[in-house]
């Protein structure tokens, strides 16, 4: 799936690479014991370390530790038994240290992998870089007052694991992909909740082009802190023209860090900040390296959950259903969950079918999700039983389906208290049948005089007449055998 | 490794210390005084010498994750000399 630009000069490639910072799930922040909770009362949730007093010495939170080597396992990742934390130093309102613990030189995580599953079925590999732990920054509102900025440091000090990725994505549509999957691993783990709206994901977006079958890396800019995933797809696109606008006119892209306006649809240059990249990095003299042993390794390990392509590939192998099925069952571990319930001891692939088509667009409609669904996983797998035992017709189940919807109720309770039954037993169609024929005599000569597509129009009179309960097949061949034998 | 008067204007800026010009000169003197004495350390064969991380050899002490600590609003508050409410105020700064 290659995605062009079409220049004045010829086509053109686009490179992305993202950086995702993912607030990892703990209950204290990285270095201090105050909470991690979303939406305290304004510096409620501040500690006298996050807030940078003198002499307030940082003691590392082991969970932070723990939820990035299991995110680190989950990225098929390498992990790193020595890592250094270090400090950037930059100059900020709402960093009170003046500089970020982070990691640079011996991040806890090294080189994995993400699998993207694409529209098509199709998978692709992007290789990750790194992942660092890293504190989160306070957050300045600046609409309160026309001279000042506040200050909020709840969010000071809080686990960020930053992600970045090699430069291996080709288009917008991959990077939703990635961060889709990256998501769902993330989830599935437990180690983030992949909340973009809450500002719990967020990602910053490294972008440049080259012409089309060139192996350079040209110059990229970095869009900064993009919220949503549209909003990167969207950033991307209009990022990569802007550069092909560039150096078509015989410019140069220069080096710098953008934000995206999503109301204009356009990028815009950072205010340069003189010197801003002149981190100056160094080892943080308040913290030892970090050192575990293969025992803490394995310890997480044996806790991880059944992550998204294992499970992906047991839909597609044990329980038959296509690539493209699992791979949108599996984009969700709750739904993934949904649908292990309803299929458990039926057949998978009509479950699916019914997941994915009828209860995905009533849930839609309802604006609720999986979680807060009106037919249970129980109900549906039951009502996928009475189809394939015959109990009701396709037909006749997609009302129940529709009254499940509306009462949450089982369906075979439904079936009793409606006589929505399939009628199977020969004789009573038979009667129906021939009620139908002897009601419409020039029709049946219609059909006996050679129209036989006429047939279809006798189906439908006497599914009427049974009110849908008769079964289809058996009345196709009664009429058959009627009409035509 | 030797420092000019432009160096250290700018480390004083990173740094966010006021220098005066008339300053600068005297002050790069110094600081090359200090990383000359500092570099002299170069002249011991380290080949094959970790870096060293801490005169104690010791391991990262490590917390447990449970909540020991915020809701002290006011003594985090206590030093901030132009806040509003809860928060801290600060210079505007715009992006």
């Amino acid at each position: 799936m290659t995605h062009l630009i079409q220049g004045e000069t010829g086509d053109w490639e686009v490179v992305i690479g993202l950086e995702v910072h993912a607030q990892a799930i703990t209950k204290s922040k990285l270095f201090s014991g105050a909470p991690t909770t979303f939406g305290a009362g304004p510096n409620e949730n501040v500690s006298l370390v996050d807030a940078a007093m003198p002499g307030m010495l940082p003691v590392i939170n082991e969970m932070a530790i723990e939820q990035a080597v299991r995110t680190g396992l989950g990225l098929r990742a390498a992990i790193n038994k020595y890592s250094v934390f270090e400090r950037k130093n930059y100059f900020y309102a709402d960093l009170p240290q003046g500089y970020q613990i982070s990691q640079y030189q011996h991040p806890v995580v090294g080189e994995g992998t993400v699998t993207l599953d694409l529209a098509d079925g199709s998978t692709r590999d992007v290789g990750i870089e790194r992942l660092h732990l890293e504190q989160d920054a306070g957050k300045s509102i600046h609409d309160q007052d026309p001279k000042r900025s506040m200050i909020d440091l709840n969010r000071a000090g809080v686990v960020l694991m930053e992600i970045v990725s090699k430069p291996d994505i080709r288009s917008p549509e991959e990077a939703g992909a990635y961060l889709r999957k990256l998501r769902a691993i993330l989830r599935y783990l437990g180690t983030c909740d992949g909340n973009m709206e809450e500002g719990s994901m967020r990602a910053d977006v490294n972008v440049s082009v080259r012409p089309k079958g060139a192996d350079e890396l040209r110059t990229r800019v970095e869009v900064k802190n993009v919220n949503s995933v549209r909003f990167v797809m969207q950033a991307i696109e209009v990022e990569a023209e802007r550069q092909v606008g560039v150096w078509e006119d015989g410019g140069e892209v220069v080096q710098e860090t953008r934000l995206f306006d999503p109301n204009k649809g356009e990028t815009r240059a950072m205010r340069t900040k003189e010197f801003a990249h002149d981190y100056r990095y160094f080892p943080d003299p308040d913290l030892l390296p970090v050192r575990f042993d293969d025992d803490f390794i394995e310890r997480i390990k044996a806790t991880l959950p059944e992550l998204p392509d294992e499970k992906k590939n047991r839909f597609i192998n044990d329980m038959g259903l296509s690539a493209y099925d699992a791979g949108v069952l599996v984009a969700d571990r709750e739904t993934a969950t949904y649908f292990e319930e309803a299929a458990d001891g039926r057949d998978a692939k009509t479950v699916a079918n019914w997941l994915t088509t009828n209860l995905f667009g009533a849930l839609n409609k309802l604006g609720k999700d999986i979680g807060e669904s009106p037919v249970s996983a129980g109900h549906l797998g039951e009502l996928v039983g009475l189809i394939k035992d015959e109990t009701i017709s396709t037909k006749i189940a997609k009302d129940v389906f529709e009254e499940m919807l509306k009462t949450s109720k089982a369906p075979g309770d439904i079936v009793e208290e409606k006589g929505l039954k399939q009628i199977t037993d020969t004789g009573a169609i038979e009667a129906i049948v021939d009620q139908v024929i002897a009601d419409n005599p020039d029709q049946a000569a219609d059909v006996r005089g050679g129209n036989d597509k006429a047939i279809g129009w006798f189906v439908g009179q006497v599914m009427k007449a049974s009110q849908g309960k008769a079964n289809p097949g058996q009345v196709n061949g009664l009429l058959r055998s009627k009409l035509l034998g | 490794m030797s420092l000019t008067k432009d160096d250290v204007r700018k480390i004083a800026f990173l740094a966010r210390i006021r220098v005066p010009d008339e300053r600068l000169e005297p002050l790069a003197g110094e600081l090359n005084n200090i990383v000359g004495w500092v570099e002299q350390l170069g002249e011991v064969n380290t080949d094959g010498v970790a870096p060293m991380t801490s005169v104690v050899e010791t391991e990262t002490p490590m917390r447990e994750d449970v909540v020991t600590d915020g809701g002290v609003q006011d003594k985090v508050l206590a030093n901030a000399p132009d806040g509003e409410g809860a928060f801290y105020g600060v210079p505007k700064v715009v992006e």
